[in-house]
């Protein structure tokens, strides 16, 4: 097993990683942090909010891709620039529809999903009160006889 | 009581819709396309440097000047884009105006790239970070935009062009041009 192993891992240090990715260094602001702390908690924030497009089950601030270093650069210059965190979502949002965006608001697609859960509650609560109150009023039948 | 039981059927009836929506949801192949907001929108200001020395670089003024065009989204390192390479030259030899804007790419790896697969842009911009393409509401390479004289986006094709997209990206061509 050792035998094997030694030229096994000699043999992977000469693997090339496959280039489907480009050789451009990462955007200025990718991986760099704004020097305001209070701007950057802001963009960071945000960044976890917004998905990778690239790799679409992950936020730009989980992301490797290069892409989402690209957008990360976009939240922080524009953060930086003086936009606030929502104009910046909205900016996005008009470029990929709602789907870039983890937050969801309410729009005239997403309105169901906030009307719904009160709905199924209201009605929930009115079954629940109706037996309740059902079985009250069974209780007072018994206590008469 | 029966008032009670319909009410307790519709809460299942309404159970059952919805899980029957999610099955069917489920059941769909996932679309991972994200199609731009920006078509029938304005080309966003945008300049960029010239990717190569043997064209020009790209800004919005040069997709405002009457001329419909194709605007191609690509990069060197990108595999689909060398596929696509045929259909672009089909496309160009037809009489289409064809820009690019090469992302996240090297001047030397564009130059060797076109001078592999041909070149049939008029105009390639240089975009580093991806400036232009995160304006246009792009989410990967290759992707073809159809953008009409005044500047207007008109169509996004997604995807490397297949041989039977060429007569469908002409017509939205002269769509825009009509």
């Amino acid at each position: 097993m050792i035998r094997w192993l030694i030229p096994m891992l000699a043999a992977l240090a000469f693997i090339q990683p496959v280039s489907a990715q480009d050789r451009m260094p990462p955007a200025p602001y990718a991986y760099t942090q704004l020097d305001d702390p209070a701007l950057e908690e802001q963009a960071r924030e945000l960044m976890h909010t917004l998905r990778c497009l690239k790799c679409q089950s992950q936020s730009i601030a989980d992301s490797d891709a290069p892409m989402a270093g690209d957008m990360r650069h976009q939240v922080r210059t524009r953060i930086a620039a003086g936009e606030s965190p929502d104009q910046v979502r909205e900016w996005l949002i008009s470029r990929y529809g709602d789907y870039v965006s983890y937050e969801p608001q309410v729009s005239a697609t997403t309105w169901p999903l906030f009307v719904l859960p009160i709905v199924l509650l209201v009605l929930a609560g009115t079954v629940l009160m109706r037996r309740i109150g059902r079985r009250k009023g069974d209780d007072a039948v018994d206590d008469a006889a | 009581m029966k008032r009670l039981r319909y009410t307790l059927w519709i809460v299942v009836g309404f159970a059952a819709a919805l899980f029957g929506l999610f099955a069917y949801q489920l059941s769909q192949p996932k679309d991972d396309f994200v199609e731009s907001a920006m078509v029938g929108q304005p080309m966003p200001a945008f300049d960029l440097p010239p990717a190569v020395e043997s064209r020009p670089g790209l800004s919005r003024a040069d997709l405002a000047d009457g001329e419909p065009k194709l605007l191609n989204v690509f990069a060197s390192w990108c595999i689909p884009c060398a596929a696509e390479a045929p259909q672009l030259d089909a496309l160009e030899r037809a009489g289409a105006n064809i820009v690019a804007v090469a992302i996240r790419d090297r001047t030397e790896d564009v130059d060797r790239f076109l001078a592999a697969y041909g070149n049939p842009f008029t105009r390639i911009g240089k975009d580093d970070i991806s400036e232009v393409q995160l304006a246009i509401g792009s989410s990967g390479v290759p992707e073809t935009f159809v953008i009409d004289g005044n500047g207007v986006i008109t169509y996004q094709h997604i995807g490397d062009i297949r041989a039977d997209d060429v007569p469908m990206l002409l017509e939205e061509l002269r769509k825009a041009g009509s």
